[in-house]
Order: structure tokens, then C-alpha cells, then sequence
């Protein structure tokens, strides 16, 4: 986690970096063409939401058409509604419980202890198709409908997961004895558990609410194996139209998910910079 | 997002001091554990139980009575059709992973050890933040570049260089994997590179070792547990990838992923041998974890 502190002045008695510093290497030159590269796919993508031609690569003239066409879809629409519905109810529950499981293992010595912890890391391992599979044939078995609801109980076990790893790393960068200070204070544990630790959490607890909230509203593989016919989320939709090829409102529509997501990304990126920050101070 | 792709789990902060151990512990576990345990207990290792029980009935369906009654489904696997897929699986995870190791070491070594200090956090966050954006939408572009009349072949066209047909190909596969899961290997490798001690690259230049040397001899031997583990984590995640196998590739790309999703939402349902493939996936990626945690540990740290 060093990585992130704010940095150092630079050592001028850096040998190293002053040798390295001046020269255009190969290394650095060879990430730009990387750099390009990983932004490619997605440039593509938004310049071509305003090519005017809908199925060639040359470039046509510029439109809006895509996007008007976008927002009077009404099937998008919905899928985007049921999405957004499965991220929130998903994250908020994820929150509370994932925050538990970090606070829990770091508190607690127990028996099984391991056993506990490779449970809660496991979502964030096993393949999405496996976690899918068990999770139809499991509501199956109990003969539970599948529902919109269905989704949300799937999608609230990797978030919980994503939600206790963010949230460990930061409880393992606190101060413990700040806790134990305002219970020798004579707070009580709980007065304790909400005025002292859970300030100091929230960051943490924040921007892996925000990565869970991405990560659900771009599974594909869990929610169509757990919606049932009654539910279809946004990335459901857009496989099903892209399957057959290269639509241009999908394209309007890519262009706009990735803005949101970047703009999800820079922010989740702020509030972990500023909670390392106020560590430090 | 560091912590998040971290295919180790990072062990919770260290045991506490006495004072805090002889805190009695009282309803507290139970208090906070016990929810979430319960909810991981009831959607994730119970029904990972389920599908191995159902993965021992041959030829269920929907609907139909558990009746478990031994091995056909894994031996189903062995027929030399599925065995191809299989093969195919491990051979697509192992050359993405392949592939992410060579691009992406020079890049955390540059970024990591070449670039100017003050941005080193900024390019690492630059790096990955594509893993933010669809992972759908990320593939979809892709089959605007590669496909006939697309990106691609309009741009070698004006050089006048014969076109390419990749998609619904092998090859469309591994480059769709390979983006997908290249930030990934860069974040882990950039850790690691990142605590390298300096001053051992330049004793060995000082001793006379040449830069090849120095890299071969100091820098990897120094961040193996980082290629390690990056490794682990793109072998997995191309090994269960179902998107870029689905979307790029053609029907001679079929994965293990692919022909699971097939038993339960495609056409061919067989929820018993879907059941016993998703059993070797996740046996196959217990085996990989259970490696890495033994060769994490066994690697002398130097």
C-alpha cells in the first residue's frame, strides 16, 4: 500500500534514477504503444457512437442518431432500470455485511478461522460460470422462482467479498489503540464501534462500495443465470443485441456506460488517495 | 482496485497484543460473523455442494429426481470431444497468460523503476482503468476492430497490406484474453517490481554484469513471487472466461465456459454433466491456488 502514499521529493543522490532518467528506453516507448493500446478498444467505440454510417469503418459524418435512438428504447431503458436496482440493493447490502466480515476477522481469534476467511475470499476466485452454475442448480433445488431478487442474493456474495478485502486493508492501516482509547475513555463497544472505527472506515468502505457497484452492473454470467425470465439486467441486453453483430446504438450506449464507469473509477481512485493522505497526517 | 485483484487474500491485520486477547470475546463473533457467514454458507459453499452432488446423476434435467449414481458425467469429460475442449481451455489460459507476462513485464518495469516518481501511482491507475468499463462492451469493441470491415483492416488497407480475417478465430480469442486480463498482470508485477531493492541492480552493474545479466540474474530471481502470482491470476480468469471465448471466437473455439453455459441456458441441456464440468473448474482452480500458496512460500525471501 506504499505505492499510493504521496511520494517523496525526488533523492537527488539517486544514482539509479538519475542514470535512467534522461534516456528514451525501449521499455518506455514500448508502454506508450501499451498505453495505446489498452485505450484503443475504447476510443474505437466512442467515435464510432457518432459515425453517421451504422455498419462500415470509414467515417461518415458526424450524429446524435445513436444516442437519440438509445434513449427512446424502452427495452434498454428498463434493463438499465433493473441494473441499477440490482447494483444498489446489492452494494447497500454488501456494505454492512462485508464491513462485518472485515472487522469480525480482524478483531477475533477463533477456531476455523481460515476456513472462515478462504470462504469470504473465494467469490473473488472461483470463475463467474462456476458461482453461476451452483447458484441456479441451489435455487433450483429449493424449487426458490427466480426474480430480480434472485440476482440481488447472487450478486451480494461477491460484493460482500470485494467490499471485506478493500475494507481489511484499510482496518489493517489504522490505529488500533484509537479504539481502545475511547473505551478506557468509557465509551461503550458499540459507542466505540460507531464514533471511532467506522469514521475512520469509511473511506475504505466507500470505494469498495464503489468497485462492488461496478462489478454488478457488469456481470453478465451470474445474473442470466439466476434471473429467470422475469428480470434482464443491462449487460444481459447488450449481450443479447451484440451477439449477432456490430450495432451502432450499442455503440452510443458503450460510450456512455464507460464514461460512468470512469467517472466511478476517478472517484473510488480520490477517496482512497485522500484516506491514505489523512493517514499520514 | 489493488486490493481487489490480489488472488492471495491479505491476511488481516496481525493478531493483537495480549491486552486485546484477553478482552473477552463474548457474543462479538457470532455478532459480526455470523450474518455474513450465514450468507456465504447458504449461496456459495452450499451450492457449490449441490452441483457436485448433482454432477454424480447422469442426464438430469429440470425437474427431474437426484438420484446420485456414480462417475458417468466425469467420464463423459474424457470423451475425446469434451477432452478437446478441455484442452483447448488450458491451452487458451495458458498462452494468454503467456502473453500478458511479455507485454506486461516491461511495462511495470518501466513504470515501476524508469518513469519519473511523482507519476509512477498516476500510470499504474492509468494502466488498469479500463478493468472499470464493461468487460462485455470491452469485448464487443474488440469485434469492431478485428472484424472484416473493421478498424483493422481498414488501416492495413492503406498501406495496402492484405487483409485479415481473425474473427470467429483462435487468435481473436487470446487477443480478447489477453486484453482483458493484461492491467491485471501489470498491477501485480508493478507491486513487486516496485519493492525491488536498486542497489543490488547496481552492485551487479558495479561487479560487471551486463544489463541481460543483471535482469536475468537479479530482477526476476527479486520479483518471481510477482510473476507468480500474476501467473496464477490471468491463468484463472482466462481458464473461466466466458465472454471473449463467446463473442470472439467462432464455433472451433469452444471452451469449458462456454460448453457449461450451453448445458444450462443453451440448447442442449444437461444439468449433471454442466454440473460436473463447473466440479472440474473449480477443482482445477483449487489445484492452481493451492500451488501458488505452496511455491509462494517455499520462494526464499531475499
Amino acid at each position: 500500500m506504499t505505492t499510493i502514499l504521496p511520494t517523496p521529493p525526488e533523492d537527488p543522490t539517486d544514482p539509479m534514477a538519475k542514470r535512467l532518467k534522461p534516456q528514451l528506453s525501449w521499455q518506455g516507448v514500448f508502454s506508450g504503444v501499451m498505453y495505446f493500446l489498452m485505450y484503443l478498444p475504447i476510443l474505437v467505440l466512442t467515435v464510432y457512437s457518432f459515425n453517421e454510417s451504422p455498419y462500415s469503418a470509414g467515417w461518415k459524418g458526424f450524429t446524435l442518431t445513436w444516442y437519440a435512438k438509445l434513449f427512446s428504447d424502452y427495452r434498454i431503458l428498463e434493463a438499465l432500470r433493473t441494473s441499477l436496482l440490482v447494483a444498489l440493493v446489492a452494494v447497500a447490502v454488501a456494505a454492512v455485511l462485508g464491513t462485518m466480515v472485515a472487522v469480525g476477522l480482524a478483531r477475533y481469534q477463533f477456531w476455523g478461522k481460515r476456513l472462515y476467511l478462504g470462504m469470504s475470499y473465494l467469490p473473488t476466485i472461483v470463475p463467474d460460470i462456476a458461482i453461476a452454475v451452483a447458484t441456479l442448480v441451489f435455487l433450483a433445488a429449493l424449487a426458490i422462482p427466480l426474480s430480480v431478487w434472485t440476482i440481488v442474493a447472487a450478486h451480494v456474495v461477491f460484493c460482500l467479498a470485494y467490499v471485506a478485502i478493500v475494507v481489511s486493508t484499510r482496518l489493517g492501516d489504522l490505529d488500533p489503540h484509537l479504539e481502545e482509547a475511547a473505551l478506557d475513555l468509557g465509551a461503550t463497544p458499540l459507542q466505540s464501534f460507531f464514533q471511532v472505527l467506522l469514521p475512520q472506515l469509511a473511506p475504505g468502505i466507500l470505494s469498495g462500495c464503489l468497485l462492488a457497484f461496478v462489478l454488478s452492473l457488469d456481470d453478465f454470467l451470474i445474473a442470466s443465470f439466476t434471473a429467470g425470465n422475469g428480470a434482464t439486467t443491462l449487460p444481459m441486453e447488450i449481450f443479447s443485441r451484440i451477439r449477432t453483430g456490430v450495432k451502432p446504438d450499442v455503440n452510443a450506449l458503450s460510450a456512455l456506460l464507460i464514461s460512468f464507469s470512469a467517472a466511478i473509477a476517478l472517484s473510488s481512485e480520490y477517496f482512497r488517495y485522500r484516506s491514505e493522505r489523512k493517514k499520514v497526517n | 482496485m489493488t486490493e481487489s485483484v490480489s488472488p492471495v487474500p491479505p491476511t488481516p491485520a496481525t493478531p493483537e497484543p495480549e491486552e486485546r486477547r484477553s478482552r473477552t470475546q463474548g457474543l462479538g463473533p457470532w455478532i459480526l460473523l455470523g450474518p455474513p457467514g450465514l450468507w456465504l454458507l447458504l449461496l456459495l459453499v452450499l451450492p457449490v455442494l449441490v452441483i457436485f452432488e448433482l454432477s454424480l446423476v447422469p442426464g438430469i434435467r429440470p425437474g427431474d429426481l437426484v438420484n446420485p449414481s456414480g462417475l458417468d458425467n466425469y467420464v463423459e469429460i474424457l470423451k475425446p470431444i469434451y477432452l478437446r475442449v478441455i484442452l483447448r481451455t488450458v491451452g487458451f489460459a495458458g498462452a494468454s497468460t503467456a502473453i500478458c507476462l511479455l507485454l506486461g513485464f516491461p511495462v511495470a518495469y518501466w513504470i515501476a523503476l524508469m518513469s519519473p516518481r511523482r507519476w509512477r501511482n498516476a500510470l499504474v491507475v492509468a494502466f488498469v482503468l479500463p478493468l472499470w468499463t464493461s468487460s462485455l462492451l470491452r469485448s464487443y469493441a474488440w469485434i469492431t476492430i478485428l472484424r472484416p470491415t473493421g478498424v483493422l483492416n481498414s488501416f492495413l488497407a492503406t498501406f495496402g497490406i492484405p487483409q485479415l480475417d481473425l474473427l470467429n478465430q483462435n487468435a481473436a480469442v487470446l487477443i480478447g484474453m489477453s486484453y482483458s486480463f493484461l492491467p491485471y498482470m501489470v498491477l501485480i508485477l508493478y507491486s513487486s517490481l516496485e519493492k525491488l531493492d536498486r542497489r543490488l541492480l547496481e552492485a551487479a552493474s558495479d561487479l560487471g554484469a551486463t544489463p541481460v545479466q543483471a535482469f536475468w540474474q537479479v530482477t526476476v530471481p527479486q520479483s518471481i513471487q510477482g510473476i507468480a502470482a500474476g501467473s496464477l491470476l490471468v491463468f484463472i480468469s482466462s481458464l473461466g472466461d466466458f465472454i471473449n471465448p463467446e463473442l470472439l471466437g467462432g464455433a472451433s473455439s469452444m471452451t469449458a465456459s462456454r460448453l457449461i453455459y450451453n448445458q444450462f441456458l443453451g440448447a442442449t441441456q444437461n444439468w449433471g454433466f454442466g454440473s460436473s464440468l463447473s466440479m472440474v473448474i473449480i477443482l482445477a482452480v483449487s489445484a492452481a491456488i493451492a500451488l501458488l500458496i505452496r511455491y509462494g512460500d517455499a520462494t526464499p525471501k531475499t
